[in-house]
């Protein structure tokens, strides 16, 4: 429930201030929100599976989030930034789709 | 940590559907190892989603068991025995429950456990609001920023392309417009200096010019001469001729006074003898007379004074001359320029 209103606390305070995303981040903000999405849709099937830990899901939040800027920022290095991008990204997807899957097998036996 | 709440108890409860004695088959030692070993395992799963439903169903039925075992006093008397630091947080009565039968036990324990999961709750579920929190303000802020430059990210290579040439056209022709203007700025600066020039010149030759003809009223190094009338009038005659005198000094301009008004002397004065005066012009002057004339002192004041000029004939007129040397002379008489009807510049 908490977490819900929060979710829908920030959406709402992103449409209301509406900022600029600084350019030093531009490159890691979307990596990073995907990878958050990732982290979220465990926790929702950690939940769903009776095994959900608040310890666990905030650092796997925040782990995953370092570790996705921390692959872009490498590849940028590296001048593979954009394919590496598009890997974590096939890689998060791959994962929240399993992610998602064992949610909807969970709430509709299907 | 608190893992080891009996939140676990409840676990098995909420899945009603799993064989409850499944777990029994396992040896009870290993069970208290595998509770060190628990948040290891947690996070392992956790971190590979959740490889296999199954394992997780382990887990819980593990947990379940465990409870149990605490519940009925079995073979090893760890529960009971000096609470390890993550039982502390637990009730004190809870082992006073164990000679009890197994199902009192663990209703007590999902009792304390609910308590213990809102104690829970405040902390880290502010961590979780914040993180979501802070994941829906990103996911809005990133949304945005990626709508505003749709235009461009979304646009194939040839239309970058396109756009990019077309965009340097059109800097080239700004940049020949902006050259142009700027030539065109240069030369009407230069034409404004060269006019202002030409008028100041032109100026300059105004006042010169109508200093000459008298229009303008004139200051400058020159004489006054009086003549004063002693025992007879002056004739126009005589003051024609000291006028001419001054004029062939080099006089530039001149003014003459008179009791009745001053005429600006011009080229087309007259000098006509009236009655007991002079009629210069328009104007009737009688004596005496002030002659004021602007050129060089030395030379104007030996015109009217050299032998057989201006004061032998003012004498036989019966006058006197007076000549004096002046720094400055102001000569504020004008006469109005003239329409020129007929005549014409012939350039």
């Amino acid at each position: 429930m908490i977490a819900v209103l929060a979710l829908i606390g920030g959406i709402v305070a992103g449409v209301i201030l509406e900022p600029t995303v600084p350019l030093a981040l531009q490159p890691y903000l979307p990596i990073a929100v995907v990878a958050a999405l990732d982290a979220v849709f465990g926790g929702v099937r950690a939940k769903l599976d009776g095994i959900f830990d608040d310890k666990q899901f905030v650092i796997s939040f925040i782990s995953n989030v370092l570790v996705a800027g921390v692959i872009v920022y490498l590849g940028d290095q590296l001048g593979v930034g954009t394919q590496l991008s598009t890997g974590v990204v096939v890689v998060l997807g791959v994962r929240i789709f399993g992610n998602v899957a064992a949610i909807r097998r969970h709430l509709f036996r299907a | 940590m608190t893992y080891f709440d009996p939140a676990q108890p409840d676990q098995p409860t909420s899945r009603p559907d799993r064989p409850a004695g499944s777990g029994w088959n396992d040896q009870p030692t290993k069970e208290w190892n595998w509770r060190d070993d628990d948040d290891d395992d947690r996070d392992e799963q956790y971190s590979s989603q959740y490889a296999s439903q199954e394992d997780a169903y382990a887990d819980a039925e593990e947990t379940a068991e465990e409870a149990r075992e605490g519940a009925s006093g079995s073979e090893d008397g760890h529960y009971a025995a000096p609470p390890s630091p993550e039982l502390s947080d637990e009730p004190s009565d809870e082992p006073s429950d164990e000679p009890s039968a197994a199902a009192p036990a663990r209703s007590a324990g999902a009792q304390s456990d609910a308590a213990a999961r809102k104690k829970r709750l405040s902390g880290a579920g502010l961590g979780i609001g914040i993180l979501l929190a802070l994941l829906g303000f990103t996911l809005v802020v990133q949304v945005k920023s990626n709508n505003t430059d749709a235009i461009y990210a979304s646009a194939r290579e040839g239309d970058l392309l396109q756009i990019m040439s077309d965009l340097d056209a059109s800097e080239k022709r700004l940049q020949q417009e902006i050259a142009s203007l700027q030539q065109t700025q240069r030369e009407l600066q230069s034409g404004a200096a060269g006019q202002q020039a030409a008028l100041n010149e032109a100026k300059q030759r105004a006042d010169d010019l109508g200093i000459l003809a008298g229009t303008l009223p004139a200051r400058g190094p020159g004489v006054q001469v009086r003549i004063e009338e002693i025992s007879g009038t002056i004739k126009a005659a005589s003051l024609l001729n000291a006028v001419q005198e001054l004029r062939g000094g080099g006089a530039e301009a001149i003014e003459i006074d008179g009791s009745g008004g001053a005429v600006r002397v011009i080229a087309s004065t007259s000098f006509v003898d009236a009655d007991g005066g002079i009629r210069i012009d328009d104007k009737r002057l009688t004596g005496p007379y002030t002659i004021l004339a602007i050129g060089d002192p030395e030379t104007l004041s030996k015109a009217v004074q050299f032998a057989g000029g201006v004061v032998p004939r003012v004498k036989s007129d019966g006058g006197n001359v007076i000549v004096n040397n002046r720094d400055v002379v102001e000569i504020k008489e004008v006469v109005p320029a003239p329409d020129l009807q007929y005549a014409r510049p012939a350039s």
